[in-house]
C-alpha cells in the first residue's frame, strides 16, 4: 500500500510551519504503511556550503561521535549536528568527495543518505508517527518537503530500504507501487556510474532520473521517459532543490489527490491527509491524472 | 434530525447506528458534519433514510448502499457507491476513481468529473456523472447506463458486456469490442427518460450524445474459433 505526502510551499511565510504540516500530513499515512517512514526536508540555511545527511547501522549507533571524528577530519570549519540517529555535516562544496572517501575508509558502515545545498534526509524502520517524533520532524522549517510511510513488498524493512531514495545531490524520490524490471534497469544503471545501495525497486527508479538529469535531461523530462523506461505501477513524488514533481503510471492504480492555493501545493495519497493544510476548503483539490508530469519549482 | 459530528464520533459508531435502523423508522434525516475525508461513511445502509454528508470524504463512501438517498457536499474518494443496491448518491464536487464500481442498481450522481475505472465491472447502476470520466470507465460493465455529458478518457468499456453508455463530449478511445452504436429514437427516449428521474433534464439536450456499447464479439463463444484451443 505504502502512504506519500509532499509540501511544496510558496509563500515563505509558511516556511517555518514546513516541519509540522508535513508531520501532521503524515501522521494519517500511518495506516497505508506502518513498517518505517521517511521525511526529505529541503531547507534553506546552509548557504553556499554544502550538507550531507549520514546515518549509522542502527537507531542506537552513536552517530555524533562519528559526525565529529567527520567534521574534524574535514577541517575547513565543517560542523556536525546530531537529529535522533542522523548527523547532518555542513562542509564545503569541495569536501564532499573526501568526506564520502573518509567515511568509506573508516566507517563502511555508515550510509549517506542525502547530499547537496539543501536536502537533509530522515528514515527509520517502526510506526511513521514515533519516527517523526524522535528526529523532530514538525520543528524543521524548509521551503519544500516529501514523506513516505512504507509497507514493504520489494525488499526488507530496514532503515536503507526506507523512502525517500536520494541517488544525486538534492534530488530525492518517493514510491508507492511496485516495479518488475528494477534488476535489469539496477545492472545497468551500475554500469553508467549511479550509485545504487539497495535492492529495492524504487531506488532504481531514483537513480533512473539522477542519470537522465545527468545526461542532461530535466526533472521534468526524466520523469516522461521513465514512462517508456520504468515497468510496474508507480505513483512518484520526487523532489530538487528548488523543485517539487508528481508522475503517475499510466494505469494509475495508486492514489493520489493535489490541492493548491496561493500558499503551497501539496500532494497525498489520501484527502485526509490534507485537511490539515491552511485554508484547505478553498484550495483546487484534484486527482493528477495518469502518464501526465506535474511539476513546480521555485525561482 | 439526527446529527453526528465526526470530530466527536467515530465514522464505526456513525455506521453501527445507521445500520440498526428499522424499516419503519421515524428517524429519516440524518446528517453527518467534518467528515474530513474519512473512509467508509454511510457504507452498508440498508434503509429509506436521506443523509446528508457536508464535506468531502474518503474511501468506499455509501458503499454496499440499499434505498437511502446520500448527498456528499464535497469530493469523494476512491470507490464511492462501490456495490450500491439500490437508492441514490449525489456528491457535488469530483469523485475518484472507481465510482459506482460493481454497482448492482439505484442511482450515482457526480456534479463534478469522475476519474478512471468510473462504473468498473457495473452490474445495474445507473451513473450520471456530469463532467468527464477518465480512463477505463465502464470496464467489463455488464448492466446499467453510464451518461457522461463531458469527455470519456481511453479504452472507455473495454470488454464491456451488455451495459449501455452515453457520452457527449469527446472520446479518447474505444477498448475492446467496445463500439459505437446509432442513438435511435428509443434510446433518446431512454436517456430522456433518465435524466428525467435524475431531475437533470432539460440541462442538456439528448440529441449531443453518442451511444456506445458492445460489439458482442468478445464474450460470445464463436463456433468457427473452435480449432484454436
Amino acid at each position: 500500500m505504502c502512504g506519500i505526502a509532499g509540501l511544496f510551499i510558496k509563500d515563505a511565510k509558511l516556511e517555518p510551519e514546513l516541519g509540522s504540516l508535513l508531520a501532521q500530513m503524515t501522521s494519517t499515512l500511518c495506516s497505508r504503511g506502518p513498517d518505517s517512514a521517511g521525511f526529505a526536508i529541503y531547507s534553506r540555511g546552509a548557504g553556499s556550503r554544502a550538507k550531507l545527511t549520514i546515518s549509522g547501522p542502527s537507531a542506537g549507533f552513536d552517530i555524533g561521535a562519528v559526525g565529529e571524528r567527520l567534521a574534524a577530519a574535514l577541517g575547513h570549519d565543517a560542523t556536525s549536528a546530531v537529529r535522533y540517529s542522523h548527523a547532518i555535516i555542513t562542509l564545503a562544496h569541495d569536501d564532499v568527495e573526501r568526506a564520502e572517501q573518509w567515511l568509506a575508509e573508516n566507517h563502511p558502515e555508515i550510509t549517506v543518505m542525502s547530499g547537496g545545498k539543501s536536502l537533509e534526509i530522515y528514515k527509520e524502520v517502526g510506526y511513521p508517527d514515533d519516527v517523526a517524533k524522535s528526529f523532530g520532524i514538525a520543528g524543521i522549517s524548509g521551503t519544500h518537503g516529501i514523506s513516505h510511510t512504507r509497507m514493504a513488498t520489494e525488499s526488507a524493512v530496514t532503515t536503507n530500504g526506507a523512502h525517500p531514495f536520494s541517488t544525486g545531490p538534492d534530488q530525492c524520490l518517493v514510491h508507492n507501487g511496485s516495479l518488475s524490471n528494477h534488476a535489469s534497469l539496477r545492472r545497468e544503471l551500475r554500469r553508467e556510474g549511479i550509485k545504487i545501495r539497495t535492492e529495492n525497486d524504487s531506488e532504481v527508479a531514483a537513480a533512473y532520473l539522477t542519470k537522465q538529469m545527468r545526461d542532461g535531461q530535466t526533472l521534468g523530462e526524466a520523469l516522461k521517459s521513465s514512462l517508456d523506461d520504468l515497468d510496474g505501477f508507480f505513483t512518484f513524488v520526487v523532489g530538487t532543490e528548488r523543485g517539487f514533481g508528481v508522475l503517475r503510471d499510466p494505469i494509475a492504480c495508486k492514489p493520489a489527490v493535489m490541492a493548491e492555493t496561493d500558499r503551497y501545493v501539496a500532494f497525498a495519497s489520501e484527502y485526509k491527509s490534507l485537511t490539515c493544510l491552511p485554508e484547505i476548503a478553498k484550495a483546487k483539490v484534484w486527482e493528477p491524472k495518469p502518464a501526465t508530469v506535474y511539476f513546480w519549482e521555485h525561482a | 434530525m439526527s446529527t453526528f459530528d465526526l470530530t466527536k464520533s467515530s465514522v464505526r459508531e456513525l455506521n453501527a447506528a445507521l445500520h440498526t435502523l428499522k424499516d419503519d423508522t421515524n428517524d429519516t434525516l440524518w446528517s453527518v458534519l467534518n467528515p474530513n475525508g474519512e473512509h467508509s461513511i454511510a457504507a452498508g445502509v440498508d434503509a429509506a433514510v436521506a443523509i446528508n454528508v457536508q464535506g468531502s470524504v474518503g474511501y468506499f463512501c455509501g458503499g454496499m448502499n440499499k434505498r437511502a438517498n446520500i448527498v456528499v457536499d464535497g469530493s469523494a474518494g476512491q470507490g464511492v457507491g462501490e456495490n450500491m443496491m439500490s437508492g441514490r448518491i449525489h456528491v457535488k464536487g469530483d469523485a475518484s476513481q472507481s465510482a459506482g464500481a460493481t454497482g448492482r442498481g439505484g442511482l450515482l450522481i457526480v456534479d463534478g468529473n469522475a476519474s478512471a475505472r468510473c462504473g468498473i465491472s457495473m452490474k445495474g447502476i445507473d451513473i450520471i456523472v456530469k463532467g468527464d470520466v477518465g480512463h477505463l470507465s465502464a470496464f467489463m460493465g455488464q448492466n446499467g447506463r453510464l451518461v457522461v455529458f463531458g469527455e470519456a478518457g481511453e479504452a472507455l468499456g473495454d470488454s464491456i458486456y451488455e451495459a449501455r453508455l452515453f457520452v457527449r463530449g469527446p472520446v479518447a478511445g474505444l477498448g475492446a469490442d467496445c463500439i459505437e452504436k446509432p442513438m435511435r429514437d428509443e434510446h433518446k427516449a431512454e436517456l430522456i427518460e433518465l435524466l428525467a428521474a435524475s431531475g437533470q433534464d432539460h440541462k442538456v439536450d439528448v440529441a449531443e450524445f453518442r451511444r456506445y456499447g458492445s460489439a458482442r464479439k468478445l464474450y460470445n463463444f464463436n463456433i468457427d474459433n473452435a480449432g484454436a484451443y
